[in-house]
């Protein structure tokens, strides 16, 4: 068995999209059809660093996706971030929107974070459901564990 | 007569989600349900709800002479030679799960089992289970580079003598069609036992198990317009009344005691338990529809339609069509250049299209192609033209996003 493998700190902190929270959600709420809005996801997936190859590792796969996603999580000065990536664009963007939510958030805002609202909000209903295989209801509530 | 109104018959066809009409092409994971078929359970459930085989009373008559009326329609349909070779499971996994552990006692350490390489799990695992607990050993049987099986391999496999060949009538990844009757032949002239799963053969083609020669013949009521959670297990009654049973206590039996309890004859002995006596109806009613159907005029018209998909998608551009051969059964097989399966799904889901995106419990034909997955569109007698132009239009959609 290899160890685990874990990120450096500093990798975290500059694996975050600068993109506002807000100003994520005006731009979803303007965007007049579905075309739009998964155009606008898949720049937020591109803008998403890029997953290191020696840590796409079995060991931080998140389970119940169709498509590879690896999840990564740190603790610092009590504030929480994550660096996560996935094979797939599409799934890797909405994988961008959990993280522009809650990276650098404490216990208690994750704990307080609504992922239903939250892609409701987007105009991505559904994208949780338990019958999705884009993993993301699993990621969710991966984020969801460690705060 | 007008396929086009069979249509009209299938209520969940009639949807649409923001705009855009429900395009179902997903036929192969599971056939959507004609009204007969959802009236004839609802007609149990209101009027003839009891169990069967055991009550004195008229409801459970009436139960059991429906229930047991449509292991008659089977006998019919795929043409067995005696009803008792009609064993009502849960589905197609459950059927192959039944001939396996019931050969467990007749198999031996280092007899060989042939598996189609291109089989669902379903016809995979249960033989690779088998083999753990007997010491057989499980072959794969290898493929052409077009993803047909390869004959001259398999004729080399033969001469090992194998106890048991494992085939799939058609596969559920790729839609291709295997040349069964000549490959149960040439096993049985090799002396093995032969199971066809004909889970996506069976709405689309006749099946006669007497003239296919073969030991099993096993399918799912989901997949030819019957409800889920009913499957059926033909098998040839001298190796069926040898199989042990998979499941045992009620229903199966003819005597009990502490001391000794003598199994019933069949078919009940593989039918323990309650059965799912509503989804055998409705299954019954589901042949009904098939049989009413002029089966050659649908098979042409379905043929037609795959072989127009297959072709729009290639002229499309930037596909990867697999094994999308022109016999192929009901299925086509693909991927959009180099992008995600799922990503393609996703898009596709956005305007109405119901495709499966996966490894279509086929891993090790995803495998075999050097793929992670891919996208599967898959037709039934409902699929009308306009459903392949929406979905190719939706494809368009889904290239200018992606490429």
């Amino acid at each position: 068995m290899s160890q685990p493998v874990q990120p450096a700190n500093e990798q975290f902190l500059t694996a975050i999209l600068d993109n506002d929270l807000q100003a994520t959600l005006t731009l979803f709420e303007q965007a007049g059809n579905w075309q739009e809005r998964y155009r606008q996801i898949m720049l937020l997936g591109k803008a998403l660093p890029k997953l290191d190859e020696q840590l796409r590792v079995d060991s931080a796969q998140v389970r119940g996706c169709e498509s590879n996603a690896w999840l990564y999580h740190t603790e610092i000065n009590g504030l929480h971030y994550f660096i996560a990536d996935s094979d797939a664009r599409i799934v890797k963007g909405l994988i961008a929107l959990l993280l522009i939510a809650c990276n650098g958030k404490n216990s208690a805002e994750i704990n307080a974070f609504e992922p239903n609202e939250f892609f409701a909000k987007l105009g991505l209903a559904g994208q949780l459901s338990p019958s999705r295989t884009n993993g993301l209801l699993a990621l969710a509530n991966a984020i969801k564990a460690v705060a | 007569m007008d396929l086009s109104t069979l249509r009209s018959q299938f209520p969940t066809l009639a949807q649409s989600n923001d705009g855009y009409p429900l395009c179902y092409l997903d036929t192969a994971a599971t056939s959507q349900k004609p009204q007969l078929v959802i009236d004839a359970m609802n007609h149990y459930y209101q009027c003839d709800n009891a169990n069967v085989h055991r009550a004195a009373h008229q409801l459970s008559a009436r139960a059991t002479s429906q229930y047991e009326a449509v292991r008659d329609k089977l006998k019919q349909f795929i043409n067995a030679k005696q009803r008792s070779e009609i064993i009502f499971s849960h589905g197609t996994t459950e059927s192959i799960n039944i001939v396996a552990n019931g050969l467990t006692e007749q198999l031996s350490q280092g007899q060989l089992i042939l598996v189609d390489s291109a089989a669902h799990h379903a016809n995979i695992v249960p033989w690779q289970q088998l083999a753990k607990r007997t010491g057989a050993v499980v072959k794969p049987i290898p493929l052409t580079a077009d993803c047909r099986l390869d004959l001259t391999a398999y004729k080399a496999l033969l001469e090992q003598q194998p106890a048991i060949v494992a085939l799939s009538h058609v596969s559920n990844a790729l839609g291709t069609l295997n040349p069964v009757h000549e490959l149960v032949a040439l096993a049985k002239q090799a002396g093995a036992l032969t199971l066809v799963d004909g889970a996506q053969a069976i709405a689309h083609l006749e099946v006669d198990v007497q003239a296919l020669a073969c030991d099993f013949y096993v399918f799912s009521g989901h997949k030819m317009y019957g409800p889920t959670g009913i499957g059926v297990l033909y098998g040839r009654f001298d190796i069926l009344d040898s199989l042990r049973p998979l499941l045992t206590g009620g229903e199966m039996i003819k005597t009990v005691s502490f001391e000794h309890t003598e199994f019933n004859s069949l078919p009940n002995r593989l039918e323990a338990g309650t059965p799912p006596i509503a989804e055998v109806i409705g299954l019954g009613a589901a042949i009904d529809f098939i049989q009413a159907l002029p089966r050659e005029q649908v098979h042409a018209q379905e043929q037609a339609l795959l072989n127009y998909l297959q072709d729009k998608l290639s002229k499309l551009g930037d596909i990867v069509l697999y094994a999308a051969h022109s016999d192929n059964i009901g299925a086509v097989a693909f991927n959009l250049a180099d992008e995600h399966h799922q990503d393609v799904g996703i898009l596709l889901d956005q305007q109405g299209i119901a495709v499966r995106c996966g490894h279509h419990c086929a891993m090790p034909l995803m495998q075999t192609l050097g793929l992670k997955g891919c996208c599967r569109a898959s037709i039934g007698v409902y699929t009308n033209k306009a459903d392949i132009d929406n979905f190719i239009d939706a494809m368009k959609s889904v290239k200018d996003l992606l490429l």
